[in-house]
């Protein structure tokens, strides 16, 4: 081979690495421009008043409270119900099911929902707990919708955790004599937890950033009133937000930012919770 | 009498086993009466509607106006809206995701990509709601400062933003098929003189390429059933265009457009939620399958 062909072959290697790396920095530049952009707009009216006031016509009088509190309700309700579920699920699929045509059934399916769009789950949730089950415009009715949407994440990350707990632990608990659940409940979810409680935290962050099924639900643009049981009426943060995106003001759109920060305030918590719970009891068998 | 002792603890403790056994059976099956609740509640009033309306109508008439006096049902003018976005969306997210997950796999020292991939988890992690605003505030005024003819919502926005959202499931989903392909290869190349580029091209890329295409193609049904980004930035104008700088209407955002006012139980307009739900689910269901059955069809096992 030539020389020259080899210092042409060369140099493109050294371009192509410069490409690869200016595409990777595309989705960092863009995440910082985003961050920049909301921040720049909302830090202005991002103040203890916007946090404990309600909406209104005037922008400077407009606060968060009631979809701050409306997200409390939802999340309050959607949590526990998913976490039941889902940890429940991955149990039955990872220590009881035998390996046959029904475990597969409800598998496939699984990986089948987290591919369904947001906002068919939200038609779902009208259609059923709204209408059939005459729950109505609910806390209630957004929240179960809610919980059947982030449900695969739940199954999935618990499955995961489960299957990293090594079979030696569970044979040990059975050589005691120990019955099945028994060495469930004392060896492999505590050995599995911290992982089972980093996805429920991840699919939960997930369910408070989520807006279309609840739009389609039927959350309230307007709310002037906090909600104070299950069965009220609610607003939450991203629906707000997409309320004020929505008005043509421009200061709306400076609130809309002051709840975007908020909102993403919420979520890094959340994502910084579950990166801590991760290393933190991380294990190696 | 001592003896029997054991022997009763043990029965009860098979019931106790017995009725902890069935809890699980039924949370397990919630996820399947979730999809038999799906389909039944989008079959029943999709039922409903085409009784009013007719299928060859629904899928041949270049119109959508539900709420109009003249009220047409083609449901293609929201196809293309749904179309054009994705088509937009994929011709950010496939090339810069690619590369992204290329640089990830091959290039990057650890430390680089132990920084790198939070940050795109990040990324990922932003709600869409977030990435409306953004598409809105920031990208739509830049587009119309470039282009003066678009409009204030029109579908290049959208889908550049999209493509921003999906870009992560891309880097991710393919970095992971490349990571998969054996040492044992790469070093093959390399004593053969390959430069890290060629092995990355030549043998990480097409020896992970199902993985890579299965990836694609689950974006591109994320693409197809995201909400709020085309409802915010793509504004709500059902119509059979290519044109980037005009605005569109996807099928998701016809569900949001109808789900803001105050629909009534047993209205045609209430039942075209249901049927263009049922588009959607289809649509991204035969999407999701192909992407499981290219992964699992096309496999490579080492």
């Amino acid at each position: 081979m030539s020389s020259g062909r080899l210092q042409l072959r060369k140099t493109m290697d050294k371009l192509s690495k410069a490409v690869f790396f200016l595409a990777t920095s595309f989705g960092i530049i863009a995440l910082a421009i985003l961050l920049y952009n909301i921040i720049s707009q909302g830090i202005g009216w991002l103040d203890w008043q916007f946090l404990t006031s309600f909406p209104s016509r005037f922008p400077e009088k407009a606060g968060v409270k009631p979809a701050l509190i409306g997200s409390l309700w939802v999340i309050g309700f959607t949590a526990p119900v998913a976490f039941v579920v889902g940890l429940g699920t991955a149990l039955y699929l990872e220590e009881y099911a035998q390996k046959g045509r029904f475990s597969r059934l409800i598998q496939i399916n699984i990986n089948n929902l987290a591919g369904v769009p947001s906002i068919v789950f939200g038609i779902l949730g009208l259609g059923l707990f709204v209408k059939n089950l005459g729950l109505g415009r609910s806390i209630l009715s957004a929240a179960l919708t809610m919980a059947l949407l982030i449900l695969p994440i739940i199954v999935v990350a618990s499955q995961e955790a489960l299957r990293s707990v090594p079979q030696h632990l569970r044979n040990a608990s059975y050589a005691l004599g120990a019955t099945k659940w028994q060495t469930i409940w004392r060896v492999v979810l505590p050995a599995a937890f911290p992982s089972i409680l980093t996805g429920v935290i991840l699919a939960v962050s997930r369910a408070i950033g989520e807006t279309a099924p609840l739009v389609v639900v039927g959350a309230v643009g307007f709310m002037s009133f906090v909600p104070n049981s299950p069965f009220d009426l609610f607003t939450v943060l991203p629906i707000q937000i997409f309320h004020w995106t929505a008005r043509p003001q421009e200061e709306f759109r400076y609130i809309a930012a002051a709840a975007i920060m908020v909102l993403l305030a919420v979520l890094f918590t959340l994502n910084a919770l579950a990166v801590y719970l991760r290393n933190k009891y991380q294990k190696r068998f | 009498m001592t003896n029997n002792q054991p022997i009763v603890a043990k029965k009860t403790k098979n019931k106790r086993d017995f009725g902890i056994r069935s809890f699980l059976l039924l949370c397990a099956s919630v996820s399947i009466l979730t999809t038999v609740g799906i389909v039944f509640e989008l079959l029943f009033e999709t039922i409903n509607f085409f009784r009013e309306v007719s299928l060859f109508d629904f899928l041949t008439d270049t119109e959508w106006s539900p709420t109009f006096q003249d009220k047409h049902f083609g449901i293609l003018t929201l196809l293309s809206g749904s179309f054009l976005i994705t088509l937009g969306a994929s011709l950010v997210a496939l090339p810069f995701g690619l590369a992204t997950a290329i640089y990830l796999s091959e290039y990057a020292p650890d430390r680089v990509r132990r920084t790198i991939k939070p940050i795109l988890e990040i990324l990922a992690g932003v709600p869409t709601i977030v990435y409306g605003f953004f598409a809105l505030t920031f990208v739509t005024p830049i587009i119309r400062a470039i282009f003066p003819t678009a409009g204030v919502f029109n579908a290049l926005s959208a889908s550049i933003v999209v493509g921003i959202m999906i870009l992560p499931m891309v880097a991710s989903l393919s970095e992971d098929a490349m990571v998969a392909v054996p040492r044992s290869l790469r070093d093959g190349a390399y004593a053969l003189g390959a430069t890290k580029m060629e092995v990355a091209t030549k043998v990480v890329v097409p020896a992970g390429l199902s993985g890579i295409i299965a990836s694609f193609v689950l974006a591109l049904s994320r693409a197809i059933g995201e909400t709020m980004i085309v409802t915010i930035a793509a504004g709500a104008t059902p119509k059979l265009t290519l044109n980037p700088l005009e605005s569109v209407q996807t099928m998701t955002a016809y569900i949001v457009q109808v789900s803001l006012g105050d629909i009534q139980h047993g209205t045609i307009e209430y039942r075209t939620l249901f049927a263009v739900g049922m588009t959607l689910f289809l649509l991204t269901l035969l999407i999701n399958i192909i992407a499981q059955w290219i992964t699992r069809r096309y496999r490579e096992e080492y």
